[in-house]
């Protein structure tokens, strides 16, 4: 499970003996985020939000769990328990309510960063396909988690959201509309429907908890990747996780949360919308309904659709947006190159970059209000979309010619020992890292 | 271990060949079987309970006063915890919707198959958008009501026309038209059927 140079488990104290020939916990932990773990010595920033999502997650659950002490599950009572009992008369309730939605969105950022680390430098590659594929697992509970949590405010955009995504499944021919009908317990969202998205609500962020350990498990098999791709050969490629990146990581999950709390404190409303403080409307849809913002490249794609070709409208985009998700399970048999980092694929980091502005041009459409114009842009993004996983990433993974890689990590980043030692600045420094850059 | 429980079996299951199956097979598969059913059984209640519940079921049905409802006006009632479109139609917004011809349309129906014998000018609709459900805007005096004159749904850009019918955007079927009737010439009753 671990390379060989890896820090052995020896407990001192003899409780902890005591307790390690009894329930190896300590030991467990030890070996997954402890000195047990020895990590590439060259991973950079895009490496620490992992770990932030993990943060996210637990202020998602613990926030979560205290909201759930003051929230009525009640189409009557909703809307006033979170907007006038937790939002005014429970004390700080507005800051936890503010915490657990921004939270909801903070969580989605730092996934997404994550998940374009994994695609750049080829993170989903043998042998970490499972950890790649246990990952989109996760992506798509929070997906759910995230939907059926931004209902129970029952506000407008919660009611309007609820009727959207659950009208999803009525685009399928016969099964679809007693299928919407029995998700719903009604023929529109109503009680029913938020009793059970509150309990399910409440239960995925801990199925979520338990597939991030097996993601991390299988992580830990092959170990942690890397920015250059290349295997960890021997001991000097690596540094024990603690107090490495313990110490790395803890800082970086402080200065996220610099920005979390800024968002949180100053512009608590700014990723929301402020139809969601109207009470839930049945008869009438608030004119520009959109979801949160997180989905909104998927949303450009569900509206891309608009004429019928062989399947209804309805049909391709419903089956467009759950397809573009899908595709990613395919990734690691899509991209055949043996390469892993995008550093050292000169055409893929291009095309990389371009699927980076497709998905936020696809971000601005699904989020802006309909025009034939945005509609013809949406198209055109939703298709290449198509085509870069279909199309480009095959076909650039067979013709590409990549960068020489580094004979192994240490090589990569120690580049002589003699600037390396330099002081920073000195002559001698800017000298001797001068002619090694020649001689390379 | 197993070699020797299947040649122990073997010389118990008396007159038995060598094909066929063993009694300790049988009981194991019919044990499993059972178990296996009767956990698929059990999970019958679980899905059911998600069903909507016969108080939800229960067609309710609504009256609706539409002696005040002008030429060009429209309402807009709750039914089902749905809204109901009921619209009187003007003379040209009939012949508007006649004028096209059927082969055009992408969910084919005449305005008097979606309206009743002699009541031609009374649109009486879901006020259900078939793409993803939202409300359309058109009903209420002033609202946008899209290039076709009818209804135009604001979420995802569908167009119906004066008879409710699906023109353009992503929506596969024209605005649902439910069972309803009238009680009078001015009453009607949402939910009811004529029989």
């Amino acid at each position: 499970m671990s390379f060989s140079w890896a820090k052995p488990y020896e407990p001192k104290h003899p409780f902890m003996r005591w307790l390690d020939e009894r329930l190896p916990l300590p030991r467990i932990v030890y070996n997954a985020t402890g000195p047990g773990y020895p990590v590439p010595r060259n991973l950079n920033y895009a490496w620490n939000f992992g770990v932030a999502a993990g943060l996210f997650l637990v202020i998602q659950i613990l926030t979560g769990i205290v909201l759930a002490m003051h929230y009525y599950a009640t189409a009557d009572g909703a809307f006033d328990s979170v907007n006038k009992l937790i939002m005014r008369d429970v004390n700080a309730g507005w800051l936890l309510r503010y915490a657990h939605m921004n939270g909801a969105s903070f969580f989605f950022i730092v996934i997404y960063i994550h998940m374009f680390r994994g695609l750049y430098y080829g993170s989903y590659k043998a042998p970490r396909e499972l950890v790649w594929m246990l990952g989109m697992v996760i992506y798509l509970l929070m997906m759910a988690t995230a939907f059926m949590g931004y209902v129970l405010p029952w506000g407008q955009m919660s009611y309007w959201g609820a009727q959207v995504i659950t009208g999803f499944f009525s685009a399928f021919p016969l099964i679809g509309e007693p299928l919407r009908v029995w998700l719903l317990g009604g023929y529109a969202p109503d009680q029913a429907a938020l009793t059970r998205f509150f309990s399910l609500h409440y239960l995925l962020p801990f199925v979520i908890a338990g597939v991030v350990i097996l993601h991390i498990w299988a992580l830990h098999i092959p170990g942690s990747g890397n920015p250059t791709g290349v295997d960890v050969k021997d001991e000097k490629d690596t540094l024990p996780f603690h107090p490495f990146y313990t110490a790395k990581d803890g800082w970086f999950a402080a200065a996220i949360l610099l920005v979390y709390a800024l968002v949180t404190y100053f512009a608590p409303n700014y990723l929301a919308h402020p139809d969601n403080y109207i009470p839930a409307n049945a008869l009438a849809t608030p004119a520009h309904i959109v979801p949160e913002w997180y989905f909104w490249p998927f949303y450009a794609i569900l509206r891309s659709f608009t004429v019928d070709f062989v399947l209804d409208a309805k049909l391709w985009g419903v089956l467009a947006m759950f397809t573009s998700i899908l595709l990613m399970f395919f990734l690691p048999w899509l991209d055949r190159s043996p390469v892993r980092s995008g550093a050292y694929r000169p055409v893929f980091k291009r095309f990389f970059w371009l699927l980076v502005i497709d998905v936020l041009i696809l971000g601005y459409v699904g989020g802006a209000p309909i025009s034939w114009w945005r509609t013809a842009l949406g198209q055109a993004a939703a298709a290449y979309y198509f085509l870069h996983f279909l199309v480009i990433l095959p076909l650039v993974s067979r013709f590409e010619t990549p960068l020489p890689l580094p004979k192994s990590i240490s090589d990569s980043v120690l580049h002589g020992e003699a600037a390396e030692a330099a002081p920073v600045g000195t002559k001698r420094g800017r000298k001797t890292a001068a002619a090694t850059a020649a001689a390379e | 271990m197993a070699t020797q429980a299947q040649s122990a079996e073997g010389s118990q299951n008396l007159g038995a060949g060598e094909g066929d199956v063993r009694r300790r097979d049988f009981l194991n598969v019919a044990a499993v079987s059972f178990a296996g059913v009767g956990a698929v059984v059990a999970l019958a209640p679980l899905v059911v309970q998600m069903s909507p519940s016969a108080d939800v079921l229960a067609l309710a049905s609504t009256e609706v006063d539409i002696s005040k409802i002008q030429p060009g006006q429209g309402v807009k009632v709750s039914w089902r915890k749905q809204p109901v479109f009921i619209r009187n139609l003007t003379s040209a917004e009939v012949a508007q919707a006649n004028a096209v011809p059927l082969s055009e349309l992408r969910d084919p129906q005449s305005l008097a198959e979606r309206t009743k014998p002699g009541k031609a000018n009374w649109l009486v609709t879901m006020g259900v958008c078939t793409h993803l459900g939202c409300v359309p805007l058109g009903i209420g005096e002033g609202e946008n009501r899209g290039p076709f004159g009818g209804y135009f749904c604001p979420c995802h850009g569908s167009a119906y026309d004066t008879a409710g019918r699906i023109r353009q955007g992503p929506a596969p079927l024209n605005l649902q038209v439910p069972d309803y009737k009238f009680t009078s010439p001015t009453m009607v009753e949402i939910g009811a059927t004529e029989k």
